[in-house]
């Protein structure tokens, strides 16, 4: 009897150990990890991202435009116009060395969603838009938005609707659009003489070798990243984003309100000039 | 450009000088091999404004190029 009773208590326990046991062990291993000295990492250094965008505030100051630098300054973002489509309308395929563009409809045409011209297809949004017109050809909402904005392009090809700034130095008949960088936000291209929001283009300057526990440049470095490969080769970037509808990470309501900002501080300073070569010349 | 600290002198010279210019050569060799894009600041010399020229190689480069500026390569975001 005794002995049957024994054997069952060393069962009880065995079968208790192989609970409580890890359980113990678990707790033991969190306490001493708690009490274990940890040294400061790197990248806990509270003003060593502070220096960081310090210097590159003034590398991209040394880089940019007078006035692209003030519209960062003042605002918090930059606006460069499209290289590609602010070049010299004679220099595009499909129009001849008088500027013409013979691709362009007359006033009264009807225009064929499904028509290419020669000078849209070189334009890095269309193709953008084309590409995701073939890709969501099974969302009727996607492929409507394409087409929408495909004949709004057309259009101002034609000259329709062109009243507004254009990119300094861009030919009559040119399709004028630009791109607002935000620092660590889709580059957001849009229509200036209309304020419509054509694309979000996502792009990252990942540096995968991470040095200080971080891959993200200070906010600086990152807008001038943006404007250095747009002007430079605003292809390549746009062939290395992920392009977006309007709207999906960048508030609408944002944007109206800082191209409304980019007026007002446009006007601003262009009555600033006035006056001062007003001063100069008297 | 680095993540946490912005700008870095990597390496400086003259091109002029046979050996400096080696040096740079090699430099530059070695930051698009580690997969950063090189691009120089350039002024316009019809419009007078700034704008940026990508080099894929060293000699791509003016040779009156002041700096030329690395940083990581981009891609597609989310």
């Amino acid at each position: 009897m005794v002995l049957a009773l024994a054997a069952t208590g060393i069962v009880i326990a065995a079968l208790l150990g192989e609970v409580f046991v890890p359980r113990a062990q678990e707790s033991l291993a969190r306490m001493r990890a708690r009490r274990r000295r940890v040294p400061l990492p790197a990248e806990l250094d509270p003003g060593r991202d502070r220096r960081a965008e310090a210097r590159a505030r003034l590398l991209l100051k040394s880089c940019v435009n007078d006035e692209e630098w003030e519209m960062y300054r003042d605002l918090g973002f930059i606006r460069v116009w499209s290289i590609e489509a602010g070049r010299p309308a004679g220099a595009r395929p499909g129009t001849d060395a008088t500027g013409d563009d013979d691709t362009a409809p007359d006033a009264g045409d009807s225009f064929d969603d499904d028509a290419e011209p020669a000078a849209e297809q070189r334009d890095p949004v269309w193709e953008a838009l084309e590409e995701l017109d073939d890709a969501a050809h099974a969302d009727d909402d996607r492929a409507r938005w394409a087409a929408r904005f495909r004949r709004e392009w057309r259009l101002r090809g034609a000259g329709a609707g062109t009243g507004g700034a254009k990119r300094p130095g861009a030919a009559s008949g040119d399709t004028p659009y630009a791109y607002l960088i935000y620092p660590h936000k889709p580059i957001l291209a849009y229509v200036p003489q209309t304020g419509r929001l054509l694309s979000e283009h996502c792009v990252e300057f990942p540096d995968e070798t991470r040095p200080y526990g971080s891959e993200r440049l200070p906010d600086s470095d990152d807008v001038l990243a943006k404007w250095m490969a747009l002007t430079a080769d605003e292809q390549r970037l746009l062939a290395s984003a992920n392009m977006h509808l309007p709207g999906r990470q960048i508030d609408p309501r944002q944007v109206r309100r800082d191209l409304w900002r980019l007026r007002q501080w446009e006007r601003e300073r262009a009555r600033l000039t006035a006056a001062k070569d007003t001063r100069v010349r008297s | 450009m680095r993540p946490g600290h912005g700008e870095v002198l990597i390496a400086e010279g003259d091109v002029e000088v046979r050996a400096e210019e080696e040096l740079l050569i090699a430099e530059f060799a070695r930051q698009l091999d580690s997969g950063m894009w090189a691009a120089v600041p350039v002024t316009d010399d019809h419009s007078g404004r700034r704008e940026a020229q990508m080099a894929r190689s060293f000699s791509e480069v003016p040779r009156d190029a002041e700096r030329v500026i690395f940083f990581p390569r981009a891609s597609g975001g989310q």
